[in-house]
């Protein structure tokens, strides 16, 4: 009987937080596309993307402006924010679950540093290569964060064949530290292009329009899909690489598709938004808090999480001081930097106490 | 079921295992023993595939480890860790139902009937499903053990390997968990080889064990054979003394501290440790001997420094004597654990006692004798049983060192000398009409401060025999002369 009760509630519990986590996202996307200097009702905003998805449906009544503001300008901002957001999430969650330390993130790897480098190189030099022109830049972004993570590893499988996490995450540090001292370099070479590399490192999520969507969502598709058929494993990692291998878990290989589909997932956030902190810690931290840490139901809870988290920050970002903008990353920072202290804190007097 | 072949390795370019061949059965529990650093550990992760190897062969089920996938590998190890450490707080459900990793299919790895049943079986064996739902991190050592051996059982393994399982778990979890694993691999076959630290466990559980020093096997025997006294001492390079264990046919090896003090030395028994009132006669020494004895209290063998010969009235009567002896030691101020003690009837006034010397060792025997109970030993099958209190009570106390096989012969001389005196003294089982050889209830001390010479021996012949039949005789038989004057008075 009781047993039967626990389970049930169990499922409850899974169902409630998944109700929980879309009614968030809702609430969030709703907000995000309906605030602003022209504030749209959500009734409106119902009609017009109704609209857009299904034409036949009839918007007469609607101002062409309002469509103009959600259909141009707010959604697809609500949307590549939102995207941002799941991506470092479950690019985070994955990664912490990896390297076993709830302190981790996409950029402890150093795979943030090396997309960013790539994006500031292309702002630098001005880079633009034939026939993909403007897309330059993000496809730039994920090569260099596909380069760093490679490098991350050979040179951590260079020192140890085993490749220890705590190796690991040591190598991105100084990879980190390295390319953050490369990007400083050419800042300060840089003249007029300052104030642009500066903007675009904070992070922002404004004026992108539909094709940084489109650039972004093929490999935020992927990059999850991939993680998300690795969640069992991700879970016997959790518990330390030699467990999982005991439990039957082609570690180095499974390690490596990891790392990878991470990578994927950051560079292509880092691509489209510069560097946007702290959203790959502490949503997947909260996740877990709240609803548990078994990873086929963390990494798609931080997914809805992450997305409707980054939207509410990027919507205070761009109304707290209207009609100036502030940059996203400041704001998930102001968020982010307490709740690491705290985690930080919580862990180290679990150790000692 | 595993085959080891020439295994050589380690990490970087030293071997830290070097030609290593050794084959466990099914079923076998199997112990893998050595001093710190001789390539236990090392040898385990060899096995368990997570440390390759420079030369050699590990086969399971007759083929090298190498050709299984690691799904294929887990479904027939398992391994228990020392300890694991979890920074993520899953339930303990979760935890153990990650077991079944390796026996899920498909991208998706949907969890079957079987796996479930499976974990609920191996969590009921380990008894972790009353806190199936709790936080792993909230567990105890004990506890969060069960659940890591229940996670390894739900792998339904044919092999279990464990890293010192009982390492960190107190006395009787260590049991518990042993028990269960021997339990299994008599009842369903599993094979289990795990490493110890503890000799005396391993002792106890292994079917057989394999010995590395530096490396390299010193020898794969049945546990008696593995622990010798000589092998572990150089092999561990300490002194230690093997043993019996007192109820199952185990060897127990037990350390053998550095002798601190000289305070032993300079002990030496005589009757200058001893007060004889009309109650009692009671021997202090300033440090515990080694006895043998058949007292009422500390009888068997052991460790006293409180010598106890309790005179009681003739018609002493008490069910529970040993209970009621406790007592009546502990109401004086002696502790009973401390302490042998014998009750008699005789008047303690008449006791003899006298020490003797003779080739750089001495002993000292008190003995009271009462022969109103005097028995034939061949004929004693003709008396109603009835405990009555000890008539003849001899104390051997040997300033020397003696072996276990001197502590018997002593007893055997002691006994000897006695019957012989009461023959020379006509002494006569009333019962029979025959010569009595003691009485009904005699007891026995020998007790030795082993220090000073070494006896090996105490048949009658050796030294400390001579010593011991001419005490004996001596005192014994002033002892019956005693008693006899006095009822004759």
């Amino acid at each position: 009987m009781q047993r039967r009760f626990i389970q049930k509630r169990l499922t409850n519990n899974r169902i409630l937080a998944y109700l929980f986590s879309i009614t968030f996202l809702t609430i969030s996307i709703i907000l995000g596309i309906s605030v602003g200097t022209v504030s749209v009702p959500a009734s409106m905003i119902i009609q017009i993307v109704g609209h857009e998805i299904f034409p036949f449906l009839t918007v007469d009544s609607i101002d062409s402006m309002y469509t103009s503001i959600v259909m141009d300008i707010r959604l697809p901002r609500v949307i590549l924010a939102g995207l941002v957001g799941a991506a470092l999430a479950i690019a985070g969650a994955a990664f912490q679950g990896l390297l076993r330390n709830p302190l981790a993130d996409p950029y402890t790897l150093g795979v943030s540093s090396g997309a960013s480098v790539g994006a500031v190189i292309t702002l630098f030099f001005q880079l633009s290569i034939p026939f993909i022109g403007s897309f330059t830049l993000p496809l730039l972004s994920i090569l260099f964060s596909f380069i760093t993570i490679f490098l991350v590893i050979s040179f951590a499988r260079k020192i140890e064949r085993s490749m220890k996490v705590e190796t690991i995450i040591l190598t991105g540090i100084i990879f980190s530290s390295f390319l953050g001292a490369l990007i400083s370099l050419m800042i300060a070479l840089t003249g007029d292009e300052l104030r642009q590399i500066i903007g675009w490192l904070l992070g922002s999520v404004s004026m992108r329009g539909w094709e940084y969507i489109k650039i972004i969502l093929p490999f935020f598709i992927i990059g999850s899909a991939i993680l998300l058929i690795n969640a069992n494993e991700l879970n016997a990692m959790s518990f330390g690489e030699e467990r999982a291998h005991h439990l039957g878990v082609n570690v180095q290989q499974r390690k490596l598709i990891v790392l990878t589909a991470g990578s994927i997932l950051t560079g292509a956030a880092v691509a489209v938004s510069g560097t946007i902190g702290f959203v790959g810690l502490v949503i997947p931290h909260l996740t877990r808090l709240l609803w548990g840490p078994d990873h086929k139901h963390l990494l798609p809870l931080s997914i809805l999480t992450g997305s409707g988290f980054l939207i509410l920050a990027d919507l205070v970002a761009r109304t707290v001081i209207s009609p100036t903008e502030l940059p996203i990353g400041v704001i998930t920072a102001l968020v982010g930097a307490p709740v690491f202290g705290l985690i930080l804190i919580k862990r180290r007097t679990e150790r000692s106490g | 079921m595993l085959y080891v072949e020439n295994l050589s390795g380690g990490y970087g370019e030293t071997d830290i295992l070097k030609e290593i061949t050794f084959e466990v059965d099914k079923g076998e529990m199997f112990g893998v023993l050595g001093p710190n650093g001789s390539g236990k550990t090392t040898l385990l992760k060899m096995i368990s595939g997570i440390l390759g190897f420079q030369q050699g062969m590990v086969s399971v089920k007759g083929r090298p480890i190498e050709s299984y996938s690691s799904k294929e590998l887990a479904k027939i190890i398992a391994v228990l860790p020392q300890h694991s450490d979890q920074g993520f707080s899953y339930s303990v459900k979760e935890t153990v139902s990650l077991g079944r990793y390796a026996h899920q299919k498909g991208w998706f790895q949907s969890w079957s009937m079987e796996d479930e049943s499976i974990v609920k079986k191996v969590m009921e064996q380990t008894g972790i499903t009353e806190f199936q739902d709790k936080n792993i991190q909230s567990l105890s050592g004990g506890e969060r053990q069960r659940v890591f051996l229940a996670q390894a059982l739900a792998q339904e393994p044919d092999i279990l390997l464990l890293d010192e399982p009982t390492n960190h778990l107190d006395l009787s979890f260590q049991k518990e968990l042993l028990d269960l694993l021997k339990q299994w691999t008599e009842e369903r076959g599993l094979t289990v080889i795990s490493i110890f630290h503890d000799l005396n466990l391993a002792g106890l559980y292994c079917d057989r064990m394999l010995l590395l020093e530096d490396g390299v096997i010193n020898i794969q025997h049945t546990p008696n054979e593995v622990l010798r006294q000589e092998r572990i001492q150089t092999v561990y390079r300490t002194t230690i003394e093997k043993q019996p264990h007192p109820t199952v046919p185990a060897p127990q090896m037990v350390l053998l501290p550095k002798k601190s003090s000289n305070k032993r030395d300079g002990v030496h028994v005589d009757s200058s440790f001893v007060t004889i009132s009309d109650e009692r006669i009671v021997l202090r020494t300033p440090i515990p001997l080694k006895t043998m004895s058949s007292g009422v209290v500390g009888s068997g063998t052991g460790w006293h420094q409180i010598f106890i010969n309790r005179h009681v009235a003739l018609d002493y009567d008490c069910s529970d004597y040993k209970q009621e002896m406790v007592q009546y030691l502990k109401g004086h101020g002696f502790e009973p654990s401390e302490t042998v003690g014998m009750m008699t009837a005789v008047q303690l006034k008449d006791a003899a006692l006298r020490s003797y010397e003779r080739d750089g060792f001495s002993i000292f025997v008190i003995i009271t004798a009462g022969v109103g109970n005097a028995i034939d030993a061949s004929k004693s099958y003709l008396h109603d049983f009835q405990m009555q209190s000890g008539t003849i009570n001899t104390w051997i106390f040997v300033n020397g060192e003696m072996t276990e096989e001197a502590f018997i012969q002593s007893m055997m001389t002691a006994t000897e000398a006695k019957v012989k005196v009461l023959h020379d003294q006509q002494v006569m089982d009333k019962v029979s009409g025959t010569f009595a050889t003691g009485t009904s209830t005699d007891s026995i001390l020998i007790a030795a401060t082993q220090t000073g010479r070494k006896l090996e021996f105490a048949g009658t012949i050796s030294p400390l025999g001579k010593l011991i039949s001419k005490a004996v005789y001596e005192c014994t038989k002033e002892a019956i002369q005693n008693y006899e004057k006095r009822k004759q008075s």
